[in-house]
């Protein structure tokens, strides 16, 4: 076996065992804290498949950002702990039933997903090539996004401010 | 992808380093554990209530508004690598990029959700007139 497997299988493993202590740990500040090595791990997978711009990006705005607004949350949840979980155990079947269909559909992307090509071809940069097209031929979705991080903004302020005023 | 390998020797250094640093503290330090040691410290004082306090709603909305203008700098990356080759119009296209989210670091600041609120001390306990 290679370096770059057993590298992969290190990877593979740190992002899964995390994910399933994410899903299984009694304590959400747990999970929270779980969520960074997922998130870490998913950003190492991105380089594998040659995505080192998004790769980046994971790490800074999911790593950087999002999970800190997450463990903000946990924290600022007055009582987290004392309320009775209302979503545990709802019923069986229906999670069954859930669980089923979006294996199903993983594996059949899995199955359709043309893998071996795209890692065949090798590691190439593509912050360059995105740079390109989004102030070419995407330069109105690129000035929307704008927008829509605007209107975010916006209304993630005024809902957060609402109980203070 | 060897930029990235550097990047894995980073990581590996960093957890070495700190790994072996604690654990090389722990195998020298002498170990006394007793009840008192492991209170949380407060000054000297025995704790009071829970570790678990709820903070100010206001760092929250500064996280928010940081994880906006997070997203908007990875714009700038690609914008960046490719902005020799474009010229001006890579400018103005940036430009209007920025300008548009400014208008809602003008919304938030103008709203005073930038403004900490000042903790206003109460000094009543203080004789007036001594340093006034």
């Amino acid at each position: 076996m290679e370096a770059n497997q057993i590298l992969f299988i290190a990877i593979a493993l740190l992002t899964v065992l995390s994910a399933a202590m994410v899903a299984f740990s009694n304590k959400l500040i747990h999970s929270a804290f779980a969520l960074l090595a997922t998130f870490t791990g998913f950003a190492m997978l991105y380089v594998y498949l040659s995505a080192d711009f998004l790769a980046v990006t994971q790490i800074v705005v999911y790593v950087g950002g999002i999970l800190i607004l997450i463990l903000f949350g946990v924290l600022m949840t007055h009582k987290i702990y004392s309320t009775t979980k209302k979503t545990a155990h709802n019923s069986l079947i229906v999670s069954l039933l859930g669980g089923i269909l979006s294996a199903g559909l993983i594996l059949f992307i899995i199955s359709k997903a043309p893998w071996a090509p795209l890692l065949a071809k090798g590691f190439n940069p593509t912050t360059a090539i995105i740079g390109k097209e989004i102030l070419t031929g995407y330069l109105l979705p690129f000035e929307i996004i704008s927008v829509l991080l605007l209107g975010a903004l916006i209304g993630a302020i005024y809902i957060a401010r609402a109980e203070d005023k | 992808m060897v930029g990235f390998y550097t990047v894995l020797l980073f990581i590996f250094t960093g957890a070495f380093l700190v790994s072996f640093t604690v654990a090389l503290s722990r195998f020298f330090a002498p170990t006394k554990q007793y009840p008192e040691k492991l209170i949380p410290y407060e000054c000297g004082d025995l704790p009071q209530g829970d570790a678990w306090i709820q903070f100010n709603n206001r760092f929250y909305i500064v996280a928010l508004i940081f994880l906006i203008f997070d997203v908007e700098v990875m714009f700038l990356f690609p914008w960046a690598v490719v902005f020799n080759d474009m010229g001006l119009l890579a400018f103005v296209e940036m430009f209007i990029f920025i300008v548009v989210l400014l208008v809602g670091y003008a919304y938030v600041w103008v709203k005073g959700d930038l403004d900490w609120i000042k903790p206003k001390p109460r000094l009543e306990h203080l004789a007036k007139g001594k340093g006034e």
